[in-house]
């Protein structure tokens, strides 16, 4: 059996070629939005401040910086998305003029 | 439920590589949009669902005070600040991975070795980006001086607090129950990360913020492993992959280095400007450039990131549109550095409706500017320079540069003949074919636009 570092390890391996290759793929036209929609993925690290700020028995310390570190991804999470579609809906193909 | 939610995350992470694939087209990137915001519901309803939550009211106010802070800065930030906003949020994603890392460490300090190694890791990284990101957004809205800010020894020193920071973090390592190292450790990354990037002139933004793009993401990936969440492992190395290609492009566009961009100050090295000898130019009316483009059949235009300033977008959309309407093939040439941050200029032409079809990047148009009969420059300046194609003494040799000077005619928008940023002369505007329009972008636009007639739509 892999332990937990060992299996983490592989993932961040993996996970590190694909989004070598997946990102390479995208179109230099959108590389702003590409910066602000993999900021917005890249606050999933809410989940581990939720877990922090609501573990039971947290202290107040761990409450005050969880909920300093939520407020900060919330804040990510929801301007990165907006703002990134708001971008992408710009993007337009020249209309064909019948 | 807690096997449940193991599965809810993989779903996520599916969703998380879907939405950056989709990224490949405009034509699907907004799909991309949608499955992230999916992924990132289904993760965070899936937490609080599963585990066992206390405090719920810290949670529903950080959450509630996030999405009001986050809400007017998506629908308010004029397209020319996305630069800022990225800065700004690339630190607050290093503070949140930062504090979840210094939480966790006092809750208990007592862990297996290798989760104490990411947690530092995790922890050096957030508070460097932190406050570098501060620095960079600082930079980029103006308030601090976009000049490099350098002093003797810099680099030294700047290595040294560095050199000094992993230490104290190994002696955490080691012995974790000395938890009053701690602060002392968070302190100095918090120095460095300001201390590393005062040194670096506005021009390098573009890497500067790629890179803290790239280090934003690592944090949040040395989380994963530290909380032993696959899902913030895969997110994070996504970030962190996604932000170091976007630094290797931008460095390859300016003919850097990574070592060159973060210790170089680069400003310094050329500051005698100087020796700019009479040559003789050829300058035109507003008049004569529009006859001269209406005659052309095929046009090129180069904006750099002073149209921008200029706020010329929307006057650079009419020319556009009244040259199409005359059967004139136009087409916009991007240098990857044009802006202030990867790929700014495409959105700042989009957001002025430009169609993104006539938006080429550099290494598509090149080739078609010896076909092209007109080249229009404006607000562009080094990235044009032929000076990086043969003067071997020259700062920006190598670099690669759009091709205007090989269309049959070149045309310059520029104030005066003052040199750009990087304080070189451009050889371009002395050539024969090359004429200067002297004024303002956007004024000296609408002085072109006023000699177009507007003309009906094509019969045709």
């Amino acid at each position: 059996m892999l332990s937990n570092l060992e299996l983490g390890l592989y993932v961040f391996m993996l996970a590190t070629f694909l989004g070598l290759e997946v990102i390479r793929r995208v179109s230099p036209l959108l590389h702003t939005p590409l910066m602000s929609l993999t900021n917005a993925i890249s606050a999933i690290s809410v989940v581990g401040a939720i877990l922090i700020t609501g573990a039971q028995g947290a202290t107040t310390l761990s409450k005050v910086l969880g909920f300093i570190a939520i407020t900060a991804a919330v804040t990510n999470i929801v301007s990165g998305y907006l703002i990134t579609d708001r971008m992408l809906k710009m993007f337009k193909k020249r209309e064909e003029k019948p | 439920m807690a096997h449940l939610v193991n599965y809810i995350y993989i779903v996520s992470a599916a969703l998380f590589i879907l939405s950056l694939k989709w990224m490949n087209s405009p034509a699907t990137a907004r799909r991309g949009v949608f499955s992230g915001e999916i992924g990132m519901l289904m993760a965070i309803a899936g937490t609080l669902l599963a585990h066992q939550v206390f405090n719920w009211q810290w949670i529903f106010a950080a959450f509630l005070i996030g999405t009001a802070v986050g809400i007017p800065i998506a629908y308010i930030m004029p397209m020319t600040a996305v630069p800022q906003r990225t800065a700004m949020s690339h630190a607050c994603g290093a503070l949140a991975a930062a504090l979840v890392g210094t939480a966790e460490f006092y809750r208990e300090p007592n862990q297996p070795k290798y989760i104490l190694v990411a947690l530092m890791i995790e922890t050096l990284l957030g508070f460097l980006t932190f406050t570098g990101s501060l620095m960079a957004m600082g930079k980029l809205q103006e308030v601090l001086p976009q000049r490099p800010i350098t002093y003797r020894n810099q680099n030294f020193i700047n290595l040294g607090l560095f050199a000094l920071a992993a230490a104290l973090g190994v002696r955490l390592i080691l012995v974790p129950t000395d938890t009053w190292i701690f602060p002392v450790f968070a302190g100095l990354a918090l120095v460095f990360g300001v201390l590393l990037i005062i040194p670096i002139g506005g021009a390098d933004m573009p890497t500067v913020i790629a890179l803290l793009n790239s280090y934003a993401g690592l944090s949040a990936c040395a989380m994963g492993f530290v909380l032993d969440n696959k899902l913030l492992v895969i997110a994070g190395a996504l970030d962190g992959s996604s932000g170091l290609i976007l630094s290797i492009i931008m460095c390859k566009a300016m003919n850097r280095s990574f070592a060159n961009v973060l210790f170089g100050a680069f400003g310094q090295l050329q500051t005698k400007a100087g020796h700019a000898e009479q040559r003789p130019v050829r300058s035109a009316s507003a008049e004569e450039a529009a006859s001269i483009l209406e005659a052309s059949s095929s046009v090129i235009i180069a904006p750099g990131y002073g149209l921008a300033v200029a706020q010329a977008q929307h006057k650079i959309r009419e020319l556009f549109d009244a040259l199409m309407r005359r059967g004139v093939d136009v087409k916009f040439a991007i240098h990857p550095v044009a802006g202030r941050m990867p790929g700014h200029m495409n959105v700042l032409l989009a957001e002025a409706d430009i169609p993104y079809d006539r938006l080429y990047g550099m290494e598509d148009i090149n080739s078609e500017f010896a076909q092209c009969d007109v080249a229009l420059v404006i607000g562009a300046n080094d990235v044009t320079n032929p000076v990086a194609r043969y003067d071997k003494s020259s700062p920006i040799y190598g670099m690669p540069i759009l091709d205007v000077d090989k269309a049959r005619s070149v045309m310059v928008i520029k104030r005066s003949m003052r040199p750009g940023f990087a304080g070189i002369d451009n050889d371009l505007y002395y050539l024969d074919k090359t004429l200067m329009l002297f004024g303002d972008a956007k004024a000296f636009v609408t002085e072109i636009l006023k000699e177009l007639p507007v003309l009906a739509a094509p019969t045709v």
